[in-house]
């Protein structure tokens, strides 16, 4: 029914269908938890943990779960691999699970995620789902990355916690609060609309 | 006094909105005509106050007591699921003009990141059930609060020349971000 490559799936997540800049989802933990780049690349990584192994399951079972509690299913599954990020963070990696807070467990409710089953793992088989689930994964965590390193040099003048600017650099301390990450967003989404508009 | 405190802070110092970053989504997709933003404001108001203290209830009283704490977000996002359902049912039959004007926006609040949150923040700072209830009532208004100004903004933002690539979703998000610069004057008011 798909006469797309395989590949097209994977790679549609990066650019042409990016989940923050062109399908406009996840925009809570986008705009949260990007205050600096290592932030955003964790938070990434974990909703594509969590985004890859629901969808996956859900394709498996996809011909099994009626359609009338479809949703309370996918919850239900999501909420099961959230709990695992979430404990998996809290062992390993306590500093970054301190600094992401509720966003970790928030990601039950990211639209993203709901977004991807809905619209595709549901009716695809498992392989295109995988694909699908992992590219839209980079396609977010890399944003976030664009985001968060944005937001750092400018407000703290560093880089993944590196300091990179020039010491006469006064960092922009806005950039770092909730006005600079809406900025951050509003901007780059107008950006990306006008590199669109200028390859088509 | 504490009470009344952390009433006026969930309004309008931590915004869920504008300073926690929560419930972004219906935000900018429902913020377009205050017609729409209000009822939704209120709808969330409603199902926020509920979720308190339900999630309470199960949390304090069952999770915690069991030692499962662990389960806390599957119970919590059942609870919410269910009672965005039963609010559903419950007004069509009835108060169908209400469930007329909510609409598609009804089921919407199950995904709306700012009821689950609330349970996860009420749960995490510890609250009585009394401060929960408060908590939960006061965040709602805070929701409806910013949902009222956008959407009154928006209303003028469709009259003025924008630039194309930032029509819609980004103008939104930097009209948000001016928004969020003047709530930021709030901050330290009261410190909880």
């Amino acid at each position: 029914m798909d006469k797309k490559p395989a590949i097209y799936h994977f790679l549609k997540g990066f650019w042409d269908e990016n989940p923050v800049l062109v399908q406009i989802l996840g925009t809570c933990p986008t705009l949260a938890v990007t205050a600096t780049a290592v932030n955003g690349i964790g938070m990434g990584l974990a909703t594509t943990f969590v985004l890859v192994f629901s969808c996956v399951v859900i394709s498996v079972l996809r011909k099994l779960i009626p359609n009338e509690v479809r949703i309370g299913v996918f919850t239900v599954i999501i909420a099961t691999f959230v709990t695992l990020a979430d404990l998996f963070l809290k062992a390993y990696f306590p500093d970054l699970s301190k600094a992401l807070g509720p966003f970790v467990p928030l990601i039950v409710v990211n639209c993203i995620i709901l977004g991807r089953i809905e619209a595709f793992a549901s009716k695809n088989n498992v392989w295109l789902s995988f694909l699908d689930a992992l590219g839209n994964g980079f396609g977010f965590t890399l944003t976030l990355i664009v985001m968060g390193s944005i937001r750092e040099l400018l407000g703290k003048g560093t880089w993944f916690g590196i300091p990179v600017l020039l010491s006469f650099y006064k960092p922009m301390l806005v950039m770092i609060l909730p006005t600079g990450a809406f900025f951050t967003y509003g901007t780059l989404m107008g950006i990306s609309n006008a590199l669109k508009k200028i390859k088509s | 006094m504490k009470l009344l405190l952390l009433f006026i802070a969930s309004i309008i110092v931590n915004n869920f909105v504008l300073s926690y970053f929560l419930g972004i989504c219906p935000f900018i997709g429902v913020s377009k005509r205050l017609d729409s933003a209000v009822p939704m404001g209120f709808a969330v108001t409603f199902v926020m106050t509920m979720t308190a203290v339900i999630t309470w209830i199960i949390n304090q009283l069952i999770l915690l007591k069991l030692n499962m704490p662990y389960l806390q977000y599957v119970a919590f996002i059942l609870v919410i699921a269910s009672l965005v359902q039963f609010v559903e049912m419950f007004l069509k039959k009835f108060i169908p003009s209400l469930y007329k004007a909510f609409g598609i926006y009804l089921p919407l609040i199950t995904t709306n990141c700012a009821i689950l949150g609330l349970a996860l923040l009420e749960a995490l700072k510890n609250y009585n059930f009394l401060e929960s209830i408060v908590f939960g009532v006061g965040s709602g208004l805070g929701y409806t609060l910013s949902m009222a100004i956008m959407a009154g903004i928006r209303e003028q933002l469709e009259l003025s020349n924008i630039p194309k690539p930032f029509e819609n979703a980004a103008i939104t998000l930097i009209t948000a971000g001016i928004l969020a610069l003047a709530f930021m004057g709030f901050s330290g008011m009261i410190a909880l």
